[in-house]
């Protein structure tokens, strides 16, 4: 057991346990986009962040990554954590303003104006869907692709991956669009069910016990009524 | 830069060719870069079958064999021209007005940076700074430098780099003739006047090889392979090349195209770059005037 201070109170957590893990099971709650139960943690989105340290040295850190420590003293609401989530916030909004997660966020924390250009961007690069790809699906169909402004999160070569299974794991989890959906364009579309029709279950048999996201699932609907 | 770079098609792919440089690179699973380095060089650019391979053969999943490679900016999907040319837009070339020379580039040869022309005679790629910065603005076309260019100069370097930079004239007819060098780093002379080879000042750089660390002096003479050691280098053997002055390595930006050690690059007093081979016993050498 590890004991430290979380807003004041003394607290001891498992050994092992993140600070967000510590907190949350306390019943501080500390907002988060990119850290899902049952995958690892990333720290993209930085919405997490908690103030530790004392004076000077207080610092911010992403407390879905920062590991408990003996005699921490955490802020989970200090209004300099509050200003930077604000922040954080306000501008995930401008680079996906269509995202009801983002919205949801946003209007909880207090944010009502929109300081900066709205992007409609389709993906904030949380990771999500790579780390539930690989983690959740035993998939690795998807990953990151270049760098800097160039960076993006699809298949290699923008063609359909040989390992992809069609769960539609990665869309489930998305927050910048909650199934995105690229209509018909089957060769570079991570579903592409309204253009092939066939329930991808169907064709890939050998998965017969695979989990499937799609629901609901275009192809299996258009099966039913038949 | 290798004669073949970019020369070979999508069909020309042979796996035995893939399977030979993986089986150089069995032991770690840091070898990805390598391999992926030693395919580029072989291709000029990494074909999508390559990449196929590789993922099959070292069992890492294709996604991470493809995001390393769309990571570096050394690594390119598409085949690239005959011509590799490199415009920096660093800082200082960028005020010393690179991007004119960058506009006339593309203007001449119809493309757009990070393309190849439809000939697949050149490959523009804009770089941020090539680390001789007092040169600027600083073009390399297939590893030979150029210093201080203008627009003006554009189209006769592009219709040498079509001949072939062998046959650049330097000087007239003199094929011998003394350079004065200085470090790139301290700027301080290299000539030395206590030491004279082939009746001029010699070259003198300090040289570590394994433990060993000891004076070199080189004929100053270009065209003459004439020199004096400290202690013995055994042939074949590639050592650093240090500044007596400053003791900072020489830079290095290229593989000697020959024998696939780095070229050691030192400034020639009056504007100009000279790069020599660090291979002990080869003679690859590249001089670049401005
Ligand atoms: S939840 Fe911690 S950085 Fe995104
Ligand atoms: S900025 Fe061009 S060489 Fe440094």
């Amino acid at each position: 057991m590890i004991t430290l201070k979380i807003n004041g109170l003394d607290v001891s957590v498992e050994k092992g346990s993140t600070l967000l893990e510590a907190a949350r099971f306390l019943g501080f709650p500390i907002p988060t986009l990119c850290y899902m139960d049952g995958l690892s943690p990333y720290g993209a989105c930085r919405l997490c962040v908690v103030e530790i340290g004392e004076g000077a040295k207080a610092k911010l850190v992403s407390s879905c990554t920062y590991p408990s420590e003996e005699g921490l003293k955490v802020r989970t609401a200090s209004s300099r954590v509050l200003r930077a989530r604000r922040m954080i916030l306000e501008l995930l909004l401008a680079s996906c303003p269509q995202s009801k997660i983002i919205q949801d966020l946003a209007a909880a924390h207090g944010i009502r104006r929109q300081r900066f250009k709205q992007e409609y961007e389709d993906c904030i690069l949380c990771g999500l869907c790579v780390r539930m790809c690989e983690e959740q699906m035993m998939g690795k169909a998807i990953g990151f692709r270049g760098r800097g402004e160039n960076r993006s999160i699809g298949t290699p070569f923008d063609i359909k991956s040989d390992v992809c299974r069609l769960c539609g794991g990665c869309m489930y989890v998305c927050p910048a669009c909650q199934l995105r959906c690229t209509y018909n364009e089957p060769e570079k579309a991570i579903c592409g069910a309204c253009a092939n029709l066939s329930p991808p279950c169907v064709e890939k048999e050998q998965f017969n016990d695979m989990m499937c996201y799609m629901d609901p699932c275009v192809a299996c609907e258009i099966k039913k009524d038949k | 830069m290798a004669a073949n770079t970019g020369t070979q098609s999508a069909e020309d792919i042979d796996s035995k060719d893939i399977l030979r440089i993986l089986e150089k690179h069995t032991e770690d699973r840091g070898g990805l870069i390598a391999i992926l380095e030693e395919i580029q060089a072989e291709y000029g650019y990494l074909p999508e079958k390559s990449l196929r391979i590789i993922s099959d053969k070292t069992g890492r999943p294709l996604v991470d064999v493809y995001s390393i490679a769309t990571f570096y900016r050394s690594f390119s999907l598409k085949p690239r021209g005959k011509h590799l040319i490199y415009a920096c837009l660093g800082t200082a070339c960028h005020v010393r007005g690179a991007p004119r020379v960058v506009e006339e580039l593309k203007h001449q040869l119809g493309i757009e940076a990070g393309e190849t022309t439809p000939d697949k005679e050149f490959t523009l790629e804009t770089v941020n700074c090539l680390g001789a910065c007092a040169l600027g603005p600083v073009v390399v076309i297939d590893g030979h430098y150029f210093s201080k260019v203008r627009k003006s100069r554009i189209s006769q370097l592009l219709e040498q780099a079509r001949n072939g930079f062998g046959t650049l004239e330097i000087g007239k007819d003199k094929r011998i003739f003394p350079l004065n060098v200085n470090c790139p780093h301290c700027n301080h002379s290299l000539n030395d006047d206590t030491y004279d080879i082939d009746g001029h000042p010699s070259i003198r750089v300090t040289i570590s090889s394994g433990r060993k660390q000891g004076w070199l002096r080189l004929s100053c003479l270009y065209g003459s392979y004439n020199f004096a050691s400290e202690f013995d280098v055994s042939i074949d053997s590639v050592v650093s090349f240090l500044c007596p002055h400053c003791g900072v390595l020489f830079p290095s930006t290229s593989d000697c195209s020959v024998c696939a050690a780095p070229m050691v690059r030192m400034l020639v007093d009056g504007g100009g770059i000279l790069q020599i081979c660090s291979r002990r016993g080869c003679k690859n050498h590249i001089l670049d005037l401005v």
